[in-house]
């Protein structure tokens, strides 16, 4: 995993095969305080304790077809690497929160990478779950609601390529507003 | 540039509608990038954006691009698989962006199966 965006990619992937149906993404960029904030919440089925409790183990996973899961633990230690704090809430049948901090300008946080990629690749390929993208830096708010589109589309699938070219075009000039530095 | 705002979406839903009683949606072919851990920490994320890309410059509204988990070959990623209407799905392995290409303009839209690239035909099984 090369970048931050490649790590949000791979969590939320979990949360879609989690039986997702919203997920939201949110970024927060706080350069007062050094500090780079990443969550993903979704209300999937959630893990019991005993999952919880083996899931930062390389050499647990709920997959059959390998032996290792390597997304949860990748993230903890580009996190830790960084001076940061890694901390996973689930309960089942309600969901999983996942939040990771990084030291913003630290010399080892990986960067931030293609989000705009990731943002459109998780609507395209999973158009029945709905995500909610927000990214903050400082004072600078941005966010876009599949939910929101979606009423204004009505029968008109969100991975329709010219719906699709809308939201890239509105993330991008949301980004271009708040300048992330990540 | 203009700000885009909640009309044009409006007028993108409007000029979807005309264009789609114009055609029959059928989807002829289903791409899946495999996306789990291993996959994306080989490239799949740049492979499904070549994919993207190539969709879109093509035009065509009959190819659907979508991701799926880890089904096992780690060590083959990043993985596609390429399912035509009425044919075996063939999953291709070590996929890159100029292979990605390749395969979407000789299989995807010619139906050439790139046997160079293929790992197997059909689907996997879990026993």
């Amino acid at each position: 995993m090369l970048t931050l965006a490649d790590h949000i990619l791979d969590i939320t992937e979990n949360s879609v095969r989690a039986g997702a149906k919203l997920i939201e993404i949110s970024i927060d960029e706080d350069s007062h305080n050094d500090l780079l904030t990443i969550e993903i919440k979704d209300n999937g089925h959630g893990m019991s304790r005993d999952v919880l409790q083996k899931v930062l183990d390389p050499f647990y996973t709920t997959k059959t077809v390998r032996r290792v899961g390597l997304g949860l633990p990748l993230l903890k230690d580009a996190a830790e690497r960084s001076g940061g704090t890694f901390q996973l809430e689930s309960q089942e049948n309600s969901g999983t929160t996942v939040k990771a901090t990084f030291g913003l300008r630290h010399l080892d946080r990986q960067p931030l990478g293609a989000i705009i990629n990731i943002i459109i690749i998780l609507i395209i390929s999973n158009s029945e779950v709905d995500f909610f993208y927000k990214h903050r830096h400082n004072d600078r708010r941005f966010g876009i609601d599949t939910r929101e589109i979606r009423k204004e589309i009505e029968d008109v699938p969100i991975n329709h390529p010219e719906i699709i070219k809308y939201i890239r075009g509105v993330i991008e000039e949301g980004l271009r507003e708040i300048e992330p530095e990540a | 540039m203009a700000k885009l705002t909640i009309d044009d979406l409006k007028k993108i839903k409007e000029k979807v509608h005309k264009e789609m009683s114009l055609r029959d949606g059928d989807r002829r072919v289903k791409v899946t990038v495999h996306m789990g851990t291993c996959g994306i920490a080989s490239g799949a994320k740049e492979v499904m954006d070549t994919l993207l890309e190539e969709i879109e410059a093509a035009g065509v509204h009959d190819v659907v691009a979508t991701t799926s988990g880890c089904m096992g070959l780690c060590s083959r990623e990043p993985l596609v698989t390429v399912e035509a209407l009425n044919q075996d799905p063939i999953k291709y392995e070590y996929v890159n962006p100029n292979k990605m290409r390749q395969i979407f303009k000789k299989h995807v839209l010619a139906g050439e199966i790139q046997t160079p690239f293929v790992l197997a035909k059909g689907s996997e099984t879990i026993k």
